[in-house]
């Protein structure tokens, strides 16, 4: 069991959003899309049943809040996964065959790395469409290069050590000596890596969602909710403050939870 | 004649030179080495560090690929076979590797790194084989479960042992494998390298710089100095007259059991 109260906590706030997403219509108060103008900007505490206010259409904000999280937690899980599993397949082949793969691959890696990626994200999302699938591929396509670049390096680590050399000297084969014995050593390195990635993929969800290119303005996300409450941000601070807090507090917590896991499956700090 | 060197040598990359165009320049590590090693013989390959007594093991391996002369093994040319061509063979040559912490995956339990190798040449793996495997080379049955950190360093090159020895090979390389370890450890362990050597009977080359110990454990020897043989012949003979200034100090600097008087 993991000791450290990063992981707890981390995975604790990310667990907690995890349950909100899935059972967001039953717990949620109001329905996140009502609109009630005669309620409109009310300030946290003002109705009893709009327990943090209401935007300026009159929509419970709290509500909002909780569907919003099933699309930065969507965008996170599946963005980051298939950026892993891109980056990661790729950096373990560039680290341990070398030569004119680790050429090709490397030579790629800082070809893609020297766009600037918001501009490259919000390029893909324009041509590729708004909705949900492009901001996933536009997180995928940018973002696959981070796991490339580390995992190549520590395949290439692992190639060194002298248990792949016993086990050429046994008659693995080179796919054998990849997946069965290097694998489960950079494990722990992608796990951590996965566990940051999961919170730039929500941060890449906001920044899109705030400039209007993420899934359609009438579906809740936080980087919606924040454009919404910057332009009323003197007469409804709540409808900017709460959604920005929860983002800060997801990527934060994404953040501990991968610094823990580092501590914790390092078989050096560990011991 | 089980293992046959002809006039092989070995160049490796040079790292400290990058070449902006074209290939890096090539370092010779080994130099027209021509040995052979018979069934069921011990021969001892010794020399200071970098003399390339570790790459000469490793290419009687095929572990590196020798770049000119001939590699014979068992009356078959084995110098520019590939890796699928080299896994039948594989099973009757195998290495023990100087570092048995790097040398055993820290994620693979004992159990599963024996059962991993048996596996991979048809083998019986059962729990009852690995048990015996172990036992061979004085390990508990217990100790499958382990992993190689919760292992001392004599247990972890006993299990280093037990994997080269599992698939019952013709030919094993032991690359320093007691320098490593402590001085009653290594005693144990080179007393079980005799014990399954004189067992098995297979062929053995021992690298080593400690001429103590190839002393008591080789029929023949072989003195390496920059990637080249510069003597061999019977561990006695070279022992008793050694022909070239090299081998004369080399044996020199055996520490003697009791020292001279006045010797400090």
């Amino acid at each position: 069991m993991p000791k450290d109260f990063r992981i707890w906590l981390g995975g604790g706030f990310i667990l907690l959003l995890l349950l909100a997403a899935i059972f967001a219509p039953l717990i949620s108060p109001f329905d996140p899309l009502e609109q009630d103008l005669l309620s409109a900007t009310m300030a946290p505490g003002q109705d009893p049943s709009h327990i943090i206010g209401t935007d300026s259409l009159g929509r419970d904000v709290l509500s909002r809040l909780i569907f919003a999280c099933r699309i930065a937690l969507t965008v996170a899980f599946v963005a980051a996964t298939l950026a892993c599993l891109a980056g990661t397949f790729l950096g373990m082949l560039a680290g341990y065959l070398g030569g004119w793969w680790d050429a090709t691959i490397s030579r790629l890696i800082d070809i893609w790395m020297a766009f600037p990626p918001v501009l490259l994200s919000i390029l893909l999302v324009a041509v590729l469409g708004t909705g949900i699938h492009s901001v996933i591929a536009a997180i995928v396509v940018i973002d696959w290069t981070r796991f490339a670049r580390v995992v190549r390096a520590e395949t290439q680590q692992q190639a060194r050590l002298e248990y792949t050399e016993a086990a050429t000297a046994l008659g693995m084969s080179r796919g054998t000596i990849l997946f069965r014995e290097i694998l489960p050593n950079v494990v722990p390195v992608i796990l951590v890596l996965l566990s940051l990635e999961m919170g730039i993929a929500v941060i890449v969800e906001a920044i899109l969602s705030f400039v209007g290119l993420s899934v359609s303005t009438d579906t809740p996300t936080w980087g919606g909710m924040i454009a919404e409450g910057r332009q009323i941000i003197y007469q409804a601070w709540w409808v900017l403050v709460f959604p920005l807090v929860t983002l800060f507090l997801t990527v934060l917590a994404f953040n501990q939870l991968g610094d823990g896991l580092r501590q914790w499956l390092d078989p050096m700090l560990k011991r | 004649m089980l293992i046959e060197a002809q006039k092989i040598s070995l160049d490796v990359p040079d790292m400290g030179h990058q070449a902006v165009f074209g290939q890096r320049r090539k370092l010779r590590i080994l130099k027209d080495v021509s040995l052979s090693i018979n069934a069921s013989e011990t021969v001892g390959i010794v020399g200071e560090s970098g003399s390339g007594k570790t790459s000469l093991g490793r290419t009687l391996l095929r572990l590196y690929q020798p770049s000119a002369g001939q590699l014979l093994f068992d009356g078959q040319d084995i110098s520019s076979l590939s890796r699928v061509e080299m896994t039948p063979l594989r099973r009757r040559m195998q290495m023990i590797f100087q570092d048995p912490q790097s040398s055993l995956n820290p994620r693979h339990s004992i159990g599963n790194i024996l059962s991993g190798a048996l596996q991979l040449h048809g083998l019986d793996a059962s729990e009852k084989a690995l048990a015996a495997i172990l036992a061979r080379v004085g390990l508990p049955a217990s100790a499958l479960q382990r992993y190689p950190h919760q292992l001392s360093g004599g247990q972890r090159q006993r299990v280093g042992i037990a994997r080269a020895i599992a698939l019952r090979p013709d030919f094993i390389v032991a690359d320093e494998i007691v320098s490593g370890l402590d001085v009653s450890t290594q005693a144990q362990v080179l007393d079980l390298l005799r014990g399954l050597k004189a067992e098995m009977g297979m062929a053995l080359a021992f690298i080593s710089h400690d001429l103590s110990v190839v002393r008591h454990l080789c029929d023949r020897v072989i003195i390496m100095r920059a990637g080249e043989i510069v003597e061999e012949g019977r561990t006695v003979d070279v022992f008793a007259a050694p022909k070239t200034e090299f081998t004369r100090n080399l044996i020199d600097c055996i520490p003697l059991p009791e020292p001279r008087p006045g010797w400090l």
